[in-house]
């Protein structure tokens, strides 16, 4: 139940009362409209992680990357030390 | 699909097995709170590259598991009224309760529909004004915000018709739970991460010191999962035991507080019920004096009619990770996910539903 599915913004519709700001979610190639309201900084282009029919929040690019440069890293070590499977 | 595929890569999480199995010098037990979690694990057969002194246990984090009977027994009761519509998650509908299931109510004419959002719910409330509309809102804090934003959107709408027939849960109260019990054997627990995308992780911070308990923030992909393991097993293995965020990509340590603040607009924390585990303190939500017009339970004046657990049925000691699934007599013999005894055997987030579905044959039953 708790399952949420990170999709791109492409497009916004604001709304004088912010709990009504909606978007449509392009969730690899399926289309859905989805409430922003918890969202209030999401902009045009960002990822969002959608649970039934809400945007949680904003992945941040950043620190989504952060695990694969630490594995890169770790890899290097081990190629310097000789000892790489 | 960006942030999915990416997690799910052989080579990374090979990477991180090895890098568990090089850290790892005593059996250490973790439990993954949420039955999401449980369910890429024996799908992507993770326990398969743990070393043998890793295990995971299961834990409670199955709305649809831990939702007490007789309020599976009530929602059927509004679905039977004449002039009702019964509005749930499809994960809801095969839960047997006590003599019959939403699905078994649907087949004897009443209107219940699947929806994806509790908001289509309330269109359905709009749209059929002669209708009492009642939304089956079970979930943890994951769902609570949009749970909320239903009942608000319906006290601005004054759609009198609509109502919600409350099974929220709350994690850390679980937790706690979990761990003052005599038999707990949980040593590190991977928080649930969606749960921490609306609430964050000060709530854990206490119950890590309290305990001693090494707590990591955990994602849903394979990854994730592991990264998250690799952390706990290095806390443990150092004697630390702190709150720590794998999932950083989502989840923030204050949390969504646009969300929180909806949430605590509308509900306010009351003690709860557990299914096979009994009642956990302060680990509900209910509806604030306010809005407590939109509750079903007293809209329709519901009584609990002495609901009947199935004897055999061993999903509360699943639940608590004192049992395994496939340690109960009538796993996969007298309960199937086509027969279920249990919610676990029915829902996707049910830990007895994933070792029927991907770990079964490894442990010589079937």
């Amino acid at each position: 139940m708790c399952l949420a599915i990170p999709g791109r913004i492409t497009e916004i519709t604001e709304d004088a009362e912010p709990a009504l700001r909606r978007g449509k979610i392009d969730f690899a190639g399926v289309k859905k409209e989805i409430s922003l309201a918890f969202t209030p900084d999401a902009v045009i282009g960002d990822y969002v992680l959608v649970h039934a029919g809400f945007a949680l929040n904003t992945v941040d690019e950043d620190e989504a990357r952060k695990i694969f440069e630490h594995l890169e890293e770790m890899a290097a070590l081990e190629e310097a030390a000789g000892d790489a499977p | 699909m960006k942030f999915v595929d990416e997690y799910r890569d052989r080579k990374a999480v090979d990477q991180v097995a090895q890098e568990i199995r090089r850290t790892v010098t005593r059996p250490w037990t973790i439990m993954e709170v949420c039955g999401g979690q449980t369910h890429t694990i024996l799908k992507s057969g993770l326990e398969d590259l743990l070393p043998p002194e890793v295990t995971l246990v299961h834990g409670p984090g199955c709305p649809v598991c831990v939702t007490p009977l007789e309020l599976i027994d009530k929602a059927v009761a509004i679905a039977l009224r004449p002039g009702s519509i019964l509005c749930s998650f499809g994960d809801m509908l095969r839960v047997p309760g006590s003599s019959k299931s939403l699905f078994d109510a649907k087949a004897k004419g009443a209107d219940v529909r699947i929806v994806y959002s509790p908001t289509d719910a309330v269109k359905v409330a709009r749209e059929q004004p002669a209708k009492q509309v009642v939304f089956f809102a079970v979930g943890f804090e994951t769902t609570a915000p949009g749970n909320a934003m239903a009942v608000w959107q319906a006290a601005r709408e004054g759609l009198e018709n609509f109502s919600i027939l409350v099974a929220h849960v709350l994690v850390p109260p679980a937790i706690e739970a979990i761990l003052s019990a005599p038999a707990c054997r949980v040593q590190a627990f991977l928080a649930p991460g969606h749960v921490c995308t609306v609430v964050g992780f000060e709530q854990y911070e206490p119950i890590a010191q309290r305990y001693h308990v090494p707590i990591v923030v955990t994602g849903f992909e394979p990854l994730d999962l592991l990264e998250g393991t690799r952390m706990a097993v290095a806390q443990l293995e150092s004697g630390r035991a702190e709150v720590e965020n794998q999932y950083s990509r989502a989840v923030t340590r204050e949390g969504n507080r646009a969300a929180q603040k909806v949430v605590a607009e509308v509900f306010e924390a009351s003690d709860r019920q557990w299914r096979g585990i009994g009642e956990i303190p302060g680990s509900g939500l209910r509806l604030r004096e306010a809005y407590r017009r939109f509750d079903a339970e007293e809209r329709f004046a519901l009584t609990a009619a002495g609901a009947v657990e199935p004897a055999e049925c061993i999903s509360g000691l699943v639940l608590q990770g004192l049992k395994k699934p496939y340690e109960c007599p009538a796993f996969a013999i007298k309960c199937t996910p086509e027969r279920p005894l249990g919610a676990p055997m029915v829902s996707s987030e049910g830990a007895c539903a994933a070792y029927y579905l991907y770990g079964r044959h490894r442990h010589g039953r079937v």
